[in-house]
């Protein structure tokens, strides 16, 4: 069977699963009795009509590019890290720590620090799996599920003990200080009488984030450690023949990939609350694997399914708010993209390259020499 | 800490410990066959709210639960035409399968019920009610005043829903069937080496299929004892990641049912201490903080994955889809 060309395997075959994803939430929104196609409108005009809508889609954008290369990373070396989770989880707390206990003079010193530890922090709880993986052939995927539910009651055992500030009876840590604070897209962009962005969470972390997406793209495609990561995925015996270290690449890698996870933390928990609260992930590590599939674990596509991601949720939250749709609904649109772009994959490809199989092959001179043709 | 207390925490290990149970035979039957099942949650889940919907409108916990089996099995469905038809990612398609049983339950049971996403208190005959074994004292006040014998009959022997006595009776079940019956040989040779069933002439896919869906009835029943038995009706979220503590304990287990009973037993328990933190304190002497109980389950597989106490070997040909060669 003939290859597809390069454009149908990056655009064509998300984009059949995200219709079809599509598809399939407008089934469910007619079966609870709503009008799809005023849903669809209202969630446009709610997450990209204004630019109130606009800060708060690249807000949830900005976490999962951050999730979303974490898992697309990993997934360059064939390890699935479910654990963004955990690590987003653990990045907070490196966050808090750095903001709450060094006095920083400015904003921008203090960005460099929480990103340091941010992604200290999310790389050493994505290391012990990944040790575990490369010395003791225990499932990479299995053992990072189990860290997101360690790392959950080990983040709320912190919170309401050791973390918490005494006479609070909230489950979290004291609000950061003033020169932490990092300016937001209304800071930045409102200009004079013109405020935009008004009171949205969107913040500079944005452009970290798309820093972070270069910066991966670089890593990946134009150095030598991309090239031996990439290597190790398609083929573990021809990398180890080539002289690749399967443990060095696996460390690396998932350091990388907790490291990428646990930086999401600078977004909402150094941009947006302030202080480390608990359950502050609300998910968005496991979003970073819709985002990594649908963009099919490249910097750009990632960056550009969080935004579809991102304005889901912003949308979402508009549904629920004006309609009776619940909140979750982005969960099932979620679950959806996960499916039809990572495990029925093969349901929309094998279709297309039966197509493009057809379409390529050199006309026939007469029907019976096409017959004797051998099908594959 | 008196002895009737222990029998106190040991019943409620027995309650807990049960949809663990289910699932983690959910997933033994599943991952015996080389089909790794991560969405065990997901179909807990989904059969939770099916049977506790249906339940409340037929006013009949067993026809909930039917439904609820029902729901499980077109996930289960859904797992199996990804993993093994169109040999997906098994992994994958859990997650999904969590995320879309997470979402739908929700968004369902708002449009059903318009309760925030939980479904009405089932009362009755909607619920699965405790059996009272004959001679079994039920009031409080008679099994304090029984004698040990006597208590531990009533308190921890008699007095479960059917669901339960079913799940314990699915263990030696699931060893009969899988290690002296032809189906159970080929479900594990399956999982093994499906290159070696394909070529005695038994179908791979029609084996995996079946040990998808059987995996689907457990996680229906499993659900249904949830929603239906153990609390009287749905709630948001209410696995609360029972599926992948199950999960933890397949692999405690090392993916052999009786050792699944003793796993899911431990992780019961386990739960069942958390409930009480004043009983921890009054033994022990010290305060154990209840979130290292509740991380327990998961800290211990992951040493006994590690393979620092015995090693866990999964199936062979686990996660791996089956390609005929031409």
């Amino acid at each position: 069977m003939q290859k597809m060309p390069a454009w149908a395997e990056v655009v064509l075959v998300p984009l059949i699963s995200l219709i079809l994803a599509a598809l399939i939430s407008a089934i469910v929104i007619l079966a609870i009795g709503e009008n799809p196609w005023t849903a669809l409108k209202l969630m446009v005009d709610g997450a990209l009509g204004s630019t109130y809508g606009w800060g708060y889609t690249l807000y949830y954008a900005t976490n999962f590019v951050f999730t979303g290369l974490a898992v697309a990373v990993a997934y360059h070396a064939r390890l699935f890290n479910i654990g963004g989770e955990g690590q987003a989880a653990l990045g907070g707390l490196g966050v808090a720590l750095v903001c709450l206990y060094i006095p920083w003079p400015h904003w921008s010193l203090a960005l460099i620090g929480a990103t340091a530890g941010a992604a200290i922090a999310g790389a050493a709880w994505a290391a012990i799996p990944a040790f575990l993986q490369a010395k003791r052939g225990s499932h990479i995927v299995i053992t990072t599920i189990m860290f997101n539910f360690i790392a959950a009651a080990f983040l709320n055992y912190l919170l309401v003990g050791p973390l918490k500030p005494t006479g609070s009876m909230d489950p979290a840590t004291a609000g950061f200080p003033q020169t932490t604070f990092l300016p937001t897209f209304q800071d930045m962009f409102s200009f004079g009488e013109t405020v935009l962005f008004r009171g949205t969470p969107a913040n500079v972390t944005f452009f970290v984030a798309v820093a972070a997406c270069v910066l991966v793209w670089l890593i990946i495609w134009r150095t030598r450690l991309g090239y031996e990561i990439r290597a190790f995925g398609h083929s573990q015996p021809a990398a180890r023949y080539a002289g690749i270290g399967p443990t060095w690449i696996i460390m690396i890698t998932m350091l990388m990939s907790g490291g990428l996870a646990g930086l999401m933390a600078i977004n909402n928990v150094m941009g947006e609350a302030e202080r480390l609260i608990l359950n502050s992930v609300e998910g968005a590590g496991f979003i970073g694997i819709a985002v990594a599939l649908m963009g099919r674990s490249h910097p750009f596509g990632v960056l550009l399914a969080a935004i579809l991601f991102g304005f889901l949720y912003q949308g979402g939250a508009e549904l629920a708010f004006w309609t009776t749709i619940p909140r979750e609904l982005i969960v099932v649109i979620q679950a959806l993209v996960i499916l039809f772009t990572g495990a029925l994959d093969n349901m929309v490809r094998m279709p297309l390259e039966a197509i493009f199989g057809r379409l390529s092959r050199p006309p026939k001179p007469d029907r019976r020499s096409a017959q004797s043709e051998p099908s594959a | 800490m008196d002895y009737l207390a222990i029998l106190q925490i040991l019943d409620s290990t027995i309650r807990l410990a049960t949809p663990l149970l289910l699932a983690c035979l959910a997933g033994l039957y599943s991952e015996r066959a080389g089909i790794f099942d991560i969405g065990l949650e997901g179909k807990m889940l989904a059969a939770a709210f099916f049977s506790a919907a249906v339940a409340y409108t037929s006013g009949n916990a067993w026809v909930g639960m039917m439904a609820g089996i029902g729901a499980s099995l077109v996930l289960s469905a859904v797992h199996g035409i990804a993993s093994i038809t169109f040999r997906g990612n098994q992994l994958i398609s859990g997650v999904a399968i969590n995320f879309l049983a997470a979402g739908l339950t929700v968004v369902v049971s708002q449009s059903w019920f318009a309760q925030g996403g939980r479904t009405p208190q089932l009362s009755g005959d909607g619920r699965f009610n405790p059996i009272v074994w004959p001679g079994a004292v039920e009031r409080t006040r008679d099994i304090m005043q029984a004698d040990p014998g006597q208590q531990l009959y009533s308190e921890l022997i008699s007095g479960h829903t059917s669901l339960v006595y079913i799940a314990l009776l699915i263990v030696p079940l699931t060893w009969w069937v899988l290690f002296r019956t032809r189906f159970g040989l080929r479900l594990r040779a399956v999982g093994e080496n499906p290159a070696a069933v394909d070529t005695a002439g038994v179908s791979v896919v029609g084996l995996r299929f079946a040990a998808v869906a059987i995996a689907g009835v457990l996680c229906g029943i499993a659900g249904a004892y949830l929603a239906t038995a153990l609390q009287a009706g749905f709630t948001k979220d209410m696995t609360a990641g029972r599926g992948y503590i199950a999960l933890a304990a397949l692999i405690f287990a090392k993916w052999r049912p009786w050792y699944a009973l003793g796993a899911t037993m431990l992780f019961g328990f386990l739960q069942a201490v958390a409930l009480r933190p004043d009983m921890i304190e009054g033994t022990l002497g010290w305060d154990v903080q209840i979130q290292l109980l509740d991380a327990l389950p998961y800290i211990l597989t992951v040493i006994i994955l590690a393979g620092f106490v015995g090693k866990a070997i999964p199936p062979r040909a686990g996660g791996e889809p089956y390609v005929k060669e031409r």
